[in-house]
This record gives structure tokens, C-alpha cells and sequence, in this order.
């Protein structure tokens, strides 16, 4: 049995709302379903299941409130359990949990079912105890002769829960979250920022005649360029791609590059494209439009909110030429693209107008040093010069 | 992708319909126009905060809506309202 707990969708994520169940006690849950639909400070999200079971209960019906990170909500049978398994021994939290911070509530351990050996307790609070993980020890019984009851259970986890703030509104809600995640990352990680022009002559030319034979429905924008050519340099300088956690970086092999999107109204959310690496420029242009349209509308999957192993940024999009991100914690690194501009520029000898692009690289000085950032933006602008092997 | 409209267009759109049409493709984008606010003559990107994925998105749901491929040499003209529902009147008229 493990627990599915409220997940932690983002570093800068507290509490989240239950708007809704999409599976039912006895309904089949394979790894990647969509269980529920969490409502955060910034979106709606598709909640999947990190294992494949059954769900055997709901601990917590759709309503609305905000529920701190990691409040059980349903138990979920690992394929494999017989039905009548007994109750949680070891009840592990599951969930779509960022890779960072730990979004699980203390573990029922073995030594809190050893602890309600000795104590009087009734089998539905020794149950609900084990669900909430809490410490038996503090509890207090109100029951026949000191017997704790589950409503006893019920009262301390409700005063064992942390607070949390509500404001009224959304927009408010994303703006504190973004200032968590936002102050966080300048107290926490040493900044560096390295910047080059590269020059998208090629790249834009090349993209200019595929897109003049193909119908509206199937045309590149730019953008998925950038983002292929950034996921393919970050396999060369692969320190830049994944976290800083318990005081050492974390490599991700997989290359889940976040894309920041504003949204209509202020605020951004930055969620995953999968494997950018990997995906040819069509596909990523594809899931670039879909991520985009979901992202406008409010609504993700949980995996798209905790994977991304790098971020993106374009503000090149609203007219400036440069961009110096902040790095999305605990991630290593943050690519900013500006906005593609005529300039003067030398070309063999000769001063040419040609379009220009700012790159930028804000890097987590813990994890790499300049030398390995520039070598990343050196490898971007070699590989936007073969759009064609993008 | 067939370039052209199917005939039965010619007759029955109007001007106001295709501004219509337009004005719903942009608030499938940018779901808190106000029409009344929109100034015909001036740039849609920038009353509306339009970024290259909208704008494409835009594009699209033109394309839909009147069965006309819209190549890139051609944005351009859809900068403004007025500019859309001229472009969009020539594609099916013609």
C-alpha cells in the first residue's frame, strides 16, 4: 500500500486544492494516470500516479480548500498486494514529488506501529495514524479509560498541520509563489551569467524555405530551433542539466527542458517539454503548441511541473534583446533568448545586416564554473549554424 | 491544403461576418477581448500581447474558420483587424 499524498508541483508550491477525483475506490491506476486534478497558486494540474495498482481508498474528498503539501489523500494497492493486504506497515507516500524538496509528510514508521502497541487505541485511529504518519506518542486519548478514538487522531493532525495562507486570489497566489521560488534562488544560488550573439542567418533562412512548402499547420516557429539546439549542446555540457540537491549536483541524463510562458494576466508558469533532445523538430514544435495552449488554459499535467531539469526563457518574444534569468530552484542552470534583431555584423571582411540573437546563460557558480557555461553557449551557436541536422 | 474557399462563401459572407469570425479566432487567444475596445487600424500584437505561438495560433484558427492557407509572406497582413478581414475577404472572394 502506499499513500498518495498532496504533491509538491514546483519548488515553490505550499498547499493545493482537491478539485476533483478522476478515479474511483476499486478503479485500476497504471504508473502515469491521471488520478486527480490539483489546483495550485498558478494552474490546474493532471496529477499522475507514480505506481501501477489499484486505488483502494479516498481519504480526502474534492473540496475546496487548500491542503498543505503532503496531506494524504488516497491509498493506492500496488499491484502484486492481494486485496485484503493488511493496512499500511509502512505506508510510503507516493506522488508526482519535485525532485527537490521533500514533499512527504513524516513516514509511519515501524516504530510508530511498535509505539500503538503499548498505548489504547482503537483500530480505526491506529489506522488513520498510520495514514497521516503521525508520532502516536502525542496523542491523548478521550475515550473509555484514556482510549484514543479517531476523532482524538483527527484533532491532532488537524492542529498539527501547518497554516496555510489562502488570499482570495489567484493572481495574488502566483505572485507570492513566484517571490518564494524567486528569493529563494538569489539567497541560494551564486549566480553567474555569461552572454554571446549568434548570428541566425542560417538558421532563419533555412527555416524561412521549409516553412514556405508546408501549410500553416505544419510550420516552425524559431523557437523550436532554440529549443532543440539548446537540449542537443546541454548533452555536451551536461553539468548545467539537472539539480543542485543535498550539497552536490545532480546530472539528469534525461534533458526535460522547462519553457517559461507567460500568461494571460501576469505570472508564468515554466513546464517540461519531455526528452527535448530527442524529439525532431516537428515533434517539438507540436508539443511546444500544445504545452503553450494548456499552459494559457490554466492546465498541466503534474509530470510537466516537477521534471523540467533546465529552463528556457524567451522575452526576446516582448521586444527586449537580452534576458539574465534567474535559475528555477534547484535547478543548475537558466538559457535566455532575446529578441532576433538586424544589426551590423562582419562577415568575412565585409559589414553585412544580418539577424541577430543574445544568448545568455545564468549558471549555478556550486555546480559549474564559467569555463563549462561558455562552452555551452560556444556549442549552441555551432549547432544553430546546421538547422538542418537539428 | 486546399488553397481557396469553398464556393457557397462568395455569397453568403459578409464584411461583419468575417469581422465575426476574426474576432472569435482572437478570443479563442486572448480570452479577455473586449471588441468594443479593439481599434480596428491599430497593431493586434501589441493590444493584445501577442507572442509568436499566439500569433501563429491565430493564424491557425483563421485557416480554419475560412478553409484558406495563410503563407508566412503574408502576416503581415494580418497585423490589424481591418487588415484581417480585407485579407481574409480578398482569400474567399477571390
Amino acid at each position: 500500500m502506499v499513500t498518495f499524498v498532496m504533491p509538491k508541483l514546483g519548488a515553490d508550491m505550499t498547499a493545493g486544492k482537491l478539485v476533483a477525483w478522476c478515479k474511483h475506490p476499486g478503479d485500476a491506476v497504471a504508473r502515469g494516470e491521471v488520478i486527480a486534478v490539483i489546483e495550485t497558486d498558478k494552474v490546474n494540474v493532471d496529477a499522475e500516479s507514480f505506481v501501477t495498482g489499484v486505488l483502494d481508498r479516498i481519504l480526502v474528498e474534492a473540496h475546496d480548500e487548500w491542503l498543505p503539501v503532503g496531506t494524504p489523500l488516497a491509498v493506492i494497492r500496488v499491484s502484486g498486494e492481494a486485496a485484503d493486504a493488511v493496512e499500511p506497515a509502512a505506508a510510503t507516500p507516493v506522488g508526482p514529488v519535485a525532485p527537490t524538496v521533500s514533499a512527504v509528510p513524516p513516514k509511519a514508521t515501524d516504530a510508530a506501529e511498535r509505539a500503538m502497541k503499548s498505548l489504547r487505541i482503537s483500530p480505526a485511529a491506529r489506522k488513520r495514524v498510520l495514514d497521516l504518519g503521525m508520532d502516536p506518542a502525542h496523542l491523548t486519548g478521550t475515550g473509555p479509560a484514556g482510549r484514543i478514538t479517531l476523532e482524538d487522531v483527527e484533532r491532532a493532525a488537524a492542529v498539527a498541520a501547518p497554516p496555510v495562507t489562502a488570499p482570495a486570489d489567484r493572481q495574488l497566489r502566483m505572485r507570492e509563489a513566484i517571490a518564494a521560488a524567486m528569493t529563494r534562488a538569489k539567497r541560494e544560488i551564486p549566480h553567474y551569467y555569461l552572454a554571446t550573439t549568434i548570428d541566425m542567418a542560417t538558421a532563419l533562412a533555412w527555416l524561412d524555405a521549409r516553412n514556405r512548402e508546408r501549410p500553416i499547420t505544419e510550420r516552425l516557429l524559431p523557437g523550436a530551433l532554440l529549443i532543440k539546439a539548446t537540449a542537443l549542446a546541454l548533452r555536451e555540457v551536461p553539468e548545467l542539466n539537472g539539480f543542485w540537491q543535498d550539497g552536490r549536483v545532480q546530472k539528469s541524463e534525461a534533458i526535460h527542458v522547462g519553457v517559461a510562458i507567460s500568461l494571460r494576466g501576469g505570472g508564468l508558469v515554466a513546464p517540461a517539454l519531455h526528452d527535448a533532445d530527442r524529439q525532431d523538430l516537428d515533434e517539438l514544435m507540436r508539443r511546444l503548441q500544445d504545452l503553450t495552449v494548456r499552459a494559457r488554459a490554466l492546465s498541466l499535467k503534474s509530470s510537466e511541473m516537477t521534471d523540467p531539469t533546465v529552463t528556457i526563457t524567451s522575452l526576446g518574444e516582448r521586444g527586449v534583446e537580452s534576458v539574465y534569468g534567474i535559475i528555477y530552484p534547484p535547478q543548475l542552470a537558466l538559457i535566455g533568448f532575446g529578441r532576433i534583431v538586424e544589426r551590423p555584423w562582419v562577415v568575412a571582411g565585409e559589414v553585412l545586416a544580418r539577424p541577430v540573437l543574445t544568448a545568455t546563460l545564468a549558471g549555478d557558480h556550486r555546480a559549474t564554473d564559467g569555463h563549462r557555461g561558455a562552452l555551452f553557449l560556444v556549442a549552441l551557436d555551432r549547432l544553430l549554424q546546421e538547422p538542418d541536422k537539428l | 491544403m486546399t488553397p481557396g474557399p469553398p464556393g457557397e462563401y462568395r455569397a453568403v459572407m459578409t464584411r461583419e461576418e468575417i469581422c465575426a469570425k476574426v474576432i472569435a479566432a482572437l478570443a479563442n487567444i486572448a480570452p479577455e477581448l473586449d471588441p468594443a475596445n479593439l481599434a480596428p487600424q491599430a497593431g493586434l500584437r501589441d493590444q493584445l500581447d501577442l507572442d509568436s505561438m499566439d500569433f501563429l495560433n491565430f493564424a491557425l484558427g483563421l485557416h480554419k474558420a475560412f478553409g484558406i492557407d495563410i503563407p508566412e509572406a503574408d502576416y503581415r497582413k494580418l497585423a490589424t483587424l481591418d487588415g484581417c478581414v480585407a485579407y481574409v475577404a480578398a482569400r474567399i472572394g477571390g
